[in-house]
């Protein structure tokens, strides 16, 4: 046990030596390793910002309900009465014709436009928001509420959420697939630095095996190197990331402000951050192991 | 303790290197294997620790089959064998005595144990002043004493050198020599090819001949 633990102290020291002895390739393969894996997380951290930024208003589905223009007050009413009852709504709102005319003309432009008119075109409406966001019991709530005599017109914006839904899901997979093709990219960059490492070393693999090395022993510190520089390469991974999205939140700063809001992109949470790392060091381990399998095999004294 | 019993090596390509090949040496024997060169020395060398496995016949090194041995048991077998060879294969990128400590690093020695060894199989070959120095900085003599302190470090049962005075001049040959019958002398067995037939007279050894892949004497 207490040789096991030496050994491997003393391969991880070999490999921080390798490091050491050529950082200015450690430091490159740490970049590219870095680099790609920095567009994956990237685009996992805007989509994570975004749906913090619409999952409050545009996912929840709305039915808006206008009245015909001649409904009275009182039919209203009793249209109101009518949906508070109905065990599929959660909320009622209601906005009265005047107060849809106010909201109008406070839009910059129209206010002169609502002023050339005579009197008021705009009915009564109700904005509902239903228990459910199943769009088929959406489309039964609206079509049941579009019979009713006093009803005008009913507006779901189930579609637009559905395609906005429809949209994030489609950028998640896509963001996957690239994840998974930049993984099957980390493990080859880490292959092949393992392998010109094992080649410039041939003479002291030679040399290992001749003086009675088990293959163990002559694989670890690869293993390591090639861990090692995973780790390296996750942690460049979130300086790119990092730096990238603090410029960006410049830009984004001044134009959520001229809409009043206070969004930014967020960056990864740290749990996410340590699993990018970890997943990194993991997959160059993997790289680097088939590689010691492949070539160390291959070496033999002569 | 070595025993070959028709032992037959065939490269292939068809090159016959050794051709039913039967002798065997004692614990604690000093043998040279003599014979001009392409006359198979090496390869009868490369058999034992199963750096090549024989075509036919078997090698037996302490009772064990080792050209049967599995690939995962070699590095057992390796470590009870000193092995030198006639290019020293050390290694440049680090200091003599770190070339010395290599065997050691794969055995149960902790690192205080380690360096006193390393330091006593230096003492041996006339190396333990120069522990810090660069291999590359060594004479073609120093070079192969070295090797041999390498060897030797793990105190393997049997010591086995391949042309070791090849590159040597005639003084430096013999010191390395004098160090291998030094170690005979402490119950080593030493099996050492040469070509040098001055050098075999000169030390009192038992003789295999090999000529064409034979041994006639």
């Amino acid at each position: 046990m207490k040789s096991w633990l030496r050994q491997h102290r003393q391969a991880m020291a070999a490999a921080f030596g390798k490091i050491t002895a050529q950082k200015s390739a450690a430091a490159l393969n740490a970049l590219v390793i870095g680099i790609a894996l920095a567009l994956p997380a990237g685009g996992y951290a805007l989509l994570a910002s975004l749906r913090v930024a619409t999952a409050g208003a545009a996912l929840e589905p709305q039915l808006s309900v206008f009245l015909r223009v001649e409904a009275t007050r009182a039919e209203a009413d009793a249209l109101g009465a009518k949906f508070k009852a109905d065990s599929r709504i959660r909320e009622v709102r209601f906005v009265p014709r005047e107060q849809a005319l106010r909201e109008l003309r406070t839009i910059e432009g129209l206010g002169e436009v609502v002023a050339a008119l005579g009197n008021n075109p705009l009915p009564d409406a109700f904005v509902l928001r239903p228990k459910s966001a199943d769009p088929e019991v959406l489309e039964t709530l609206a079509s049941s509420v579009r019979a009713l005599p006093a009803v005008a017109l009913v507006q779901a914006n189930s579609a637009w959420a559905r395609r906005l839904g429809a949209l994030a899901g489609t950028a998640r997979l896509a963001i996957a697939l690239l994840a998974v093709l930049l993984a099957f990219g980390l493990v080859a960059i880490t292959f092949n630095t393992i392998r010109l490492q094992i080649l410039t070393q041939r003479a002291e693999i030679e040399i290992a095996k001749l003086i009675g090395a088990t293959d163990a022993f002559i694989q670890r510190p690869f293993l390591y190197l090639g861990a090692l520089q995973g780790l390296a390469g996750g942690l460049v991974a979130l300086a790119i990331l990092w730096g990238s999205l603090s410029a960006l939140n410049v830009g984004v700063a001044e134009l959520a402000a001229s809409y009043g809001s206070g969004f930014r992109l967020a960056s990864l949470t740290p749990g996410d951050a340590l699993a990018l790392v970890v997943f990194s060091g993991v997959l160059s381990w993997f790289g680097s192991f088939l590689s010691v399998s492949k070539y160390l095999l291959e070496i033999e004294p002569i | 303790m070595i025993s070959f019993s028709a032992v037959a090596k065939r490269y292939p390509g068809g090159q016959e290197a050794l051709k039913r090949v039967s002798f065997s040496i004692e614990q604690g024997e000093f043998a040279f294997i003599a014979g001009h060169s392409g006359a198979g020395k090496s390869t009868l060398l490369k058999l034992i620790p199963a750096i090549e496995r024989p075509s036919s016949g078997a090698v037996l090194v302490n009772g064990q089959n080792v050209g049967a041995l599995k690939r995962a048991a070699l590095p057992y077998l390796r470590r009870n064998l000193g092995l030198v060879f006639q290019d020293q294969k050390l290694l440049y990128d680090r200091s003599v005595f770190d070339n010395v400590m290599l065997p050691l690093a794969f055995g149960e020695f902790d690192s205080r144990e380690a360096g006193r060894r390393v330091r006593a199989a230096l003492e041996k070959v006339g190396l333990l002043a120069r522990e810090k120095a660069n291999p590359v900085q060594l004479s073609g003599g120093e070079q192969q004493r070295l090797a041999i302190a390498r060897a030797v470090v793990n105190r393997p049962a049997v010591l086995i050198a391949d042309e070791p005075t090849a590159n040597l001049d005639a003084s430096s040959a013999i010191e390395v020599l004098e160090i291998f019958a030094a170690f005979n002398q402490v119950g080593v067995t030493v099996l050492v090819a040469t070509h040098d037939e001055a050098l075999i007279k000169r030390f009192a050894g038992r003789i295999l001949r090999l000529a064409k892949g034979s041994i006639v004497e």
